[in-house]
């Protein structure tokens, strides 16, 4: 994966790069926004990690001319603002995702690697299929190995988005925000019993676990050890 | 004190007493040009009468010159001359001789004109000029002979001019004291104003409690003291607010602090990868709580300086309220607890959806962690929601241990954490921020004895 990181501090931008590079990524950067804007429309990126205040251009205004420009690549935009109000505005200048400083990183790879996969055309997919676990998106029905299992709707959604980035770490904060549409930090370990108790549905009469946890990560669904 | 000459200056100079010496201004205008029409009409009335009378009196002489012979004419003019009073007369013949008459001369600005004029003289002086005003016209008798027939209008004249000089004193007089009344005004006004200026200057030495004083007449300058007074609350409000927030970081975020760099000297003292490790990952998540805490400190600073923004929106409370239990309807159960949600109406606010979604989560994260004994059986947590006229109240109880009646008002303060929850993780600030949810919605937090247990019931307005 090909990462662009736009962002003036250089510091974080070098820790960004190396963390990339120990992921299996390569990362160019960009010290503001008008060689940002120059780097994303000629390279062939697959994901923008564009923060917030830059010189010479601003990251938001940067975002928005890349997409007059028609350049559409998934934007993770990175803020020190962190209100709701600040991530409706940039998720309307253009960005795909938005994370506030200061952040885990393993958070900002999660959310860079979903966001790499949307760009991958997922065109109205309609079933996901992991090992012998299959959700079929327009019956709304899960089976393993044929068996049908019996899910609650909140449960259904929550494994159909684990199953969308399936192979990819999905993080606590990613799962609140996309399956419940919550924005808050929780002090409860909420997110790990919802999990727990998918896991009981889908894995418990199995022989191999397909739902796995990554420690001080999240979770991810896949073929294989976590 | 201030000198005199200066006091004088400032009253001069204030807007009371601008409107006022313009408003003088104006009227002395208006007033001067009517009064000064006025007398020159009356003039004009009076000499147009005098010139009527005049007419029919030369027609008399005309006919007398007509009936008789010269000297009829002449005894005429001399009875009538003597007969004193304000009649003036001159008949003189052809060569300019005088015959008869009480002028001792042909007033030169009437013989020129036929329609007759205004024209001075004097009874006494030999030449005949003088400063007396008269009106007279010249008759034709015919025969060469010249007769003036005019009238002494002096005292007419003498009259309208002293009422004339009378209406200007009065003007006068009334400007004098329409200057005083303004300048009376800008006394008064500047002394009020004077109230407002001591306040203020007193307030910008670092009085911040110091307030406008009301005069109780409740008229404009009321009003203005009444407004600066809630402008000066809310700001104090907000500055307290904000030495709070900054009281907060010096003693509840330095603790941490503190910690974290202890535990991340420890980890460098001890050898070996393993303790290292340990070290960095322990450091990492005090880090993490200490961004925590940093977040929720902000966000309830923000929302308490703030008001509603374009984010509000009108939705239905009750499934907003359901779908947060929900999600922690797990948590509950597996902890033992059982958690019961009974909302039968689901009536729509105007609100942040996300912020009061946050704090009903706060809620039921309180009853969660504090209600449960060590072993946690028996627990009960019942959500309600009660729909009433102007707002809704979500109500979180629980059969828990409860909190001290003198404790409930404390415990929305940042940072209180009651003794027996320290064990629990949390910043301490989950019920601050669910207070600041319910002020920026115009609602308010409560908590009750719920016999046994808490029960905490935020009301928020339905129209915020």
């Amino acid at each position: 994966m090909h990462v662009l990181v736009v962002e003036d501090d250089r510091e974080t931008a070098h820790f960004l790069q190396k963390a990339l590079k120990e992921s299996g990524h390569a990362a160019d950067l960009a010290g503001d926004g008008e060689t940002g804007q120059s780097l994303a429309e000629q390279g062939a990126y697959d994901v923008l990690i564009v923060d917030r205040m830059l010189p010479r251009l601003d990251g938001l205004s940067m975002i928005r001319e890349l997409r007059n420009r028609g350049v559409r690549t998934p934007v993770l935009i990175l803020s020190a603002l962190g209100e709701v109000d600040d991530r409706v505005k940039g998720l309307r200048a253009g960005g795909d995702d938005y994370l506030t400083k200061p952040y885990a990183y393993s958070e900002l790879l999660a959310r860079v690697e979903a966001l790499a996969r949307r760009a991958v055309p997922e065109e109205q997919e309609t079933r996901y299929v992991v090992d012998g676990l299959v959700l079929d998106r327009l019956s709304h029905r899960v089976t393993r190995d044929g068996e049908a299992i019996q899910l609650q709707p909140r449960e259904y959604r929550l494994l159909e988005y684990l199953m969308k980035h399936a192979g990819q770490v999905v993080t606590r904060t990613m799962l609140l925000e996309h399956v419940w549409d919550y924005h808050f930090d929780p002090q409860t370990n909420v997110i790990d019993v919802h999990v727990s108790r998918l896991r009981a549905k889908i894995d418990k009469n199995f022989e191999k676990p397909l739902l796995h946890t990554v420690r001080g990560a999240g979770y991810t669904i896949r073929d294989g050890p976590a | 004190m201030m000198a005199l000459p200066d006091r004088i200056s400032r009253a001069l100079s204030t807007t009371a007493f601008r409107v006022a010496a313009i408003t003088v201004a104006v009227y002395l205008v208006f007033s001067g040009t009517v009064i000064g029409l006025l007398l020159w009409q009356s003039n004009r009335v009076l000499t147009e009468q005098v010139l009527v009378t005049l007419g029919a009196e030369a027609d008399l002489l005309k006919a007398e010159a007509q009936s008789g012979d010269r000297d009829a004419i002449v005894r005429a003019v001399a009875t009538r001359s003597r007969a004193g009073g304000p009649g003036l007369y001159f008949l003189a013949d052809r060569t300019g001789r005088k015959l008869a008459g009480n002028l001792s001369r042909l007033p030169p600005e009437i013989a020129a004109h036929p329609t007759g004029g205004v024209f001075r003289y004097s009874a006494d002086a030999e030449d005949g000029s003088g400063d007396r005003l008269a009106v007279a016209i010249p008759v034709d008798i015919g025969a060469g002979a010249q007769l003036i027939v005019g009238r002494d209008v002096d005292e007419q004249r003498r009259f309208a001019g002293e009422m004339g000089t009378m209406y200007f004193l009065a003007l006068g007089i009334l400007t004098l004291g329409g200057l005083l009344a303004g300048f009376a005004a800008s006394r008064i006004a500047l002394k009020r104003v004077e109230t407002i200026n001591t306040a203020a200057r007193s307030i910008m030495a670092g009085d911040m409690s110091r307030r406008i004083a009301v005069s109780g007449t409740g008229d404009e300058y009321d009003g203005l003291a009444t407004n600066l007074n809630a402008m000066l609350e809310r700001i104090e409000a907000l500055m307290n607010g904000l030495r709070e927030v900054s009281d907060n970081i010096a003693h509840d975020l330095k603790t941490p602090l503190t910690r974290l760099r202890n535990s991340a000297e420890a980890a460098l003292r001890e050898r070996g990868e393993d303790a290292y490790r340990d070290g960095l990952e322990h450091t990492i998540e005090k880090a993490d709580e200490l961004i925590k805490t940093f977040n929720s400190l902000l966000l309830v600073a923000k929302l308490e300086a703030g008001a509603l923004d374009e984010n509000a929106e009108r939705f239905a409370v009750g499934h907003v309220v359901s779908d947060v239990a929900e999600l922690y309807e797990p948590v509950a159960e597996e902890r033992g607890m059982g958690l019961g949600v009974a909302i039968a109406a689901d009536p729509e606010i105007h609100g942040n959806r996300q912020l009061v979604v946050q704090a009903v989560a706060n809620l039921i994260e309180n009853a969660i962690k504090y209600s449960g004994g060590p072993v946690g059986g028996g627990t009960q947590i019942d959500i309600g929601l009660n729909d009433l006229p102007e707002a809704v109240e979500i109500c979180v109880a629980d059969n828990g241990p409860g909190i001290a009646p003198e404790d409930r008002e404390r415990v929305l303060k940042r940072f209180v954490r009651l003794e027996k929850s320290r064990t629990e993780p949390g910043t301490g600030l989950g019920l601050s921020l669910v207070q600041a949810v319910a002020r920026l919605h115009g609602g308010s937090v409560r908590l009750e004895d719920n016999q046994p247990g808490l029960r905490v019931v935020l009301t928020l307005p339905k129209r915020a």
